[in-house]
């Protein structure tokens, strides 16, 4: 489904991401993990073209993702607050998308009444702008939007950030419904290990814009996360 | 205490990324200040002998504090719209060890050294100089000049609690229309002769220099007052909150019409009606209306036709100069947002289009009453109309592609350069010189009708390469989509 072959970014002299090869299959649920700056949002960036790769390219489902915009129809993200419209309401919002996606207002509220659960009551109906909204508020509704439209690949940036934990469980289950029963290819990036582990199939670990680690998740998986992050400085000294 | 606020100002100033990278923006303002400076110097300077040349059997010193009532009237709506008290800066400090009336202090005292309290120095101070040289007495002019200088600080703080009072209601501008107009009603009914009560209230002060303890007083009543409800209101859940706007929803269905672009049509009206900028600049639309009133009234404009498709152009382009000139960075906000999802740029860009036209089209018609005027200047603006239509909108569209500075939505749009770059100044000589250059000469060199009729025929050949010329913009903006993208997510 997204292929990458001998992908860097070099800002300045400084290479912020350099992969060799990656190969995501469908209907896989992917994680990404890393400490900041180790080029998550770099590569989800690239999987958007929405900056210029210094060499290589990704592939997504036969689409070179900078060389055509044939891409765009499957493939939805929420990356940050900068893809929300601060003077739009939720549902608004909601509905623009769906325009995008050819999606009519019925089936933007089919899919929005299938959430009121994880909007807590929060978000539809509440007469108020985006941008007045909290920010775990604003997450949610940018989360959701990225599902309209019937989307094979979802990219979410740290989604769980910002969200309450009761919020974090329904998100989860959302994620990992996504992947195992309608086949989409799920991309999250997250700080917390735990829901990464929680979530994920298959978790690989940047660092410094280098893969270290590409795990198939087992019960073990998190003990060997946390120790790899607890000690990774230690680690990387005895090795030399 | 004093030392760290004055450090942190400076820094606040010298570090703003406005400061560093808006160069041309600095030059210019404070070239826009030198030159209040300057006119108010020769005001200063010049005024005593202007007085004395039209009120010739008046006492000048006399005369001039009959104006005082005007000043102040003027001064205190000038600010209402111009200056704001800095109170979000203060937020940082609230969980620091700082005494809260510091800050309060703090507050309004950085006010008292705002430009406009300095502004009317450079009048007064040389009026006075050139008063003692007439052979006004010293201890007088002194006193007159010390009563002034505590007048501009009440009108300072007086300005804030107008303001204090505008924040509550509904409608902001309520308050100060109230006062103003209470205590212009009163003086020009001549229920209250306000103008000759503060003239006369000020010769008493220079006469009787006990007498300055009343402005005092009341410059000490209004900062008590302001000091008052400031430190009522520094606190997270009341001034310094965000104020959440309630959603004015309208029926804007009948975009439908306007088939694939209806999604952006729909956007681009929400987003002029529902943000502080956008919606200013849309009230300036009725400037546009009213534009050609400053000239057509006066014969001697009348005479210069060429004049009219210049007057044409900029009031029935007066929204597509206003908006156009920032497309695409209406939308930087949420650039990355447009730029990953299923949209075809050219259906984007459409939607502007056709929303430039809508106005050309709707200022035309409000504007076909100039006729009273001449009918040559009806025709003008016809020409002028679907010139813009067809040239100047490719051509503003066409100069965004080079747009690369973010616009924040919130802040409002007088005195408002945010977004302003070096491609803001040089479209405007595609967008306004060249017709004008072009009418004037062939109206000079082949008469009135075939300079609208180039005119026309130039808008026609837009028309028809429309789709085409389309094509070659949408072009320029994908070409820098990236660099488009990475200018919108900096912040300013």
């Amino acid at each position: 489904m997204i292929y990458t072959k001998d992908l860097s970014k070099t800002y300045n002299g400084t290479t912020v991401l350099n992969i060799e090869e990656l190969t995501i299959p469908k209907g896989q649920s992917f994680g990404l993990v890393g400490n900041n700056g180790a080029g998550k949002t770099t590569y989800f960036s690239l999987l958007l073209d929405l900056i210029q790769p210094t060499t290589g390219n990704i592939t997504s489902n036969n689409v070179v993702v900078d060389e055509s915009e044939d891409w765009k129809p499957f493939t939805s993200s929420f990356i940050d607050e900068s893809f929300l419209i601060g003077y739009l309401t939720p549902e608004e919002y909601f509905y623009f998308i769906g325009e995008l996606r050819g999606q009519n207002k019925a089936d933007v509220d089919a899919l929005t009444a299938k959430f009121e659960d994880f909007f807590n009551g929060e978000i539809i109906g509440k007469k108020k702008y985006l941008r007045d909204l909290s920010k775990g508020n604003q997450k949610k509704a940018g989360i959701v939007a990225a599902l309209i439209g019937q989307p094979e690949v979802i990219i979410l940036d740290e989604p769980f950030a910002n969200l309450d934990p009761t919020t974090q469980i329904r998100l989860k289950q959302i994620i990992k419904d996504l992947a195992e029963k309608q086949g989409v290819t799920v991309l999250v990036s997250s700080h917390d290990l735990t829901h990464v582990t929680d979530v994920c199939e298959r978790i690989v670990v940047l660092e410094k814009g280098n893969v270290i680690k590409d795990l198939e998740t087992n019960p073990a998986t998190l003990k060997e996360l946390e120790a790899h992050f607890a000690g990774g400085s230690v680690v990387s000294q005895e090795e030399e | 205490m004093i030392k760290h606020f004055l450090n942190l100002e400076w820094k606040q100033y010298f570090r703003s990324s406005y400061w560093q990278k808006n160069m041309v923006i600095n030059i210019l303002m404070v070239f826009f200040a030198l030159y209040f400076v300057a006119m108010f110097l020769g005001l200063g300077f010049g005024l005593l002998f202007i007085l004395k040349e039209m009120y010739p059997e008046q006492d000048p010193f006399v005369v001039a504090n009959g104006f005082l009532f005007y000043w102040i009237i003027g001064d205190l709506l000038m600010r209402f719209f111009l200056q704001k008290l800095p109170v979000m800066s203060v937020k940082p400090l609230l969980t620091l060890p700082i005494k809260r009336s510091t800050v309060v202090n703090y507050v309004l005292g950085k006010s008292a050294l705002s430009f406009f309290n300095f502004l009317p120095l450079f009048a007064i101070i040389p009026f006075s100089i050139m008063l003692i040289g007439d052979g006004y007495a010293v201890s007088e002019i002194i006193t007159w000049l010390f009563a002034l200088i505590i007048t501009v600080l009440i009108i300072n703080f007086l300005n804030f609690i107008i303001e204090a009072f505008s924040a509550e209601s509904e409608l902001s501008f309520l308050p100060i229309i109230v006062v103003v107009s209470v205590l212009f009603g009163l003086n020009y009914f001549e229920i209250v002769p306000m103008t000759s009560l503060i003239g006369s209230g000020f010769l008493a002060i220079a006469h009787h220099p006990m007498l300055i303890l009343i402005p005092i007083a009341i410059l000490v009543l209004c900062y008590g007052f302001n000091f008052k409800t400031l430190r009522k209101k520094l606190y997270l859940d009341s001034s310094l909150k965000a104020k959440v706007t309630e959603v004015n929803a309208s029926d804007l269905s009948w975009t439908e019409r306007f088939g694939d672009i209806a999604p952006f049509m729909k956007l681009d009206l929400k987003l002029i009606w529902r943000n502080k900028r956008t919606k200013s600049m849309a009230m300036l639309l009725l400037v546009g209306v009213l534009y050609g009133l400053f000239f057509y009234p006066q014969p001697m404009y009348r005479e210069m036709t060429f004049m009219s498709a210049f007057i044409g152009i900029f009031s029935t382009g007066f929204f597509l100069i206003n908006f156009g000139q920032f497309i695409p960075a209406w939308d930087s906000g949420y650039y990355k947002l447009l730029m990953s999802q299923n949209i075809k740029y050219e259906q984007y860009l459409r939607s502007k289009f056709i929303l430039m036209v809508i106005s050309v089209v709707l200022l035309f018609v409000l504007g076909i009453p100039y006729v009273y005027f001449g009918y040559k200047i009806l025709i003008a603006h016809f020409a002028a109309a679907i010139y813009n239509i067809g040239v100047n909108t490719h051509v503003i569209l066409w100069g965004g592609s080079f747009n690369r500075k973010k616009i924040d939505l919130d802040k409002k749009a007088a005195f408002n350069y945010q977004g302003t770059g070096a491609v803001q100044w040089l479209i405007g000589i595609p967008l306004m010189l060249v017709p004008m250059v072009l009418f004037g000469l062939v109206n000079w060199l082949a008469g009135f009708s075939a300079a609208i009729a180039l005119l026309i025929v130039l808008g026609v050949l837009g028309i028809v390469f429309h789709k085409k010329l389309m094509k070659g913009i949408t072009k320029k903006y994908l070409d820098s989509k990236y660099k488009m993208i990475d200018a919108f997510s900096q912040d300013n």
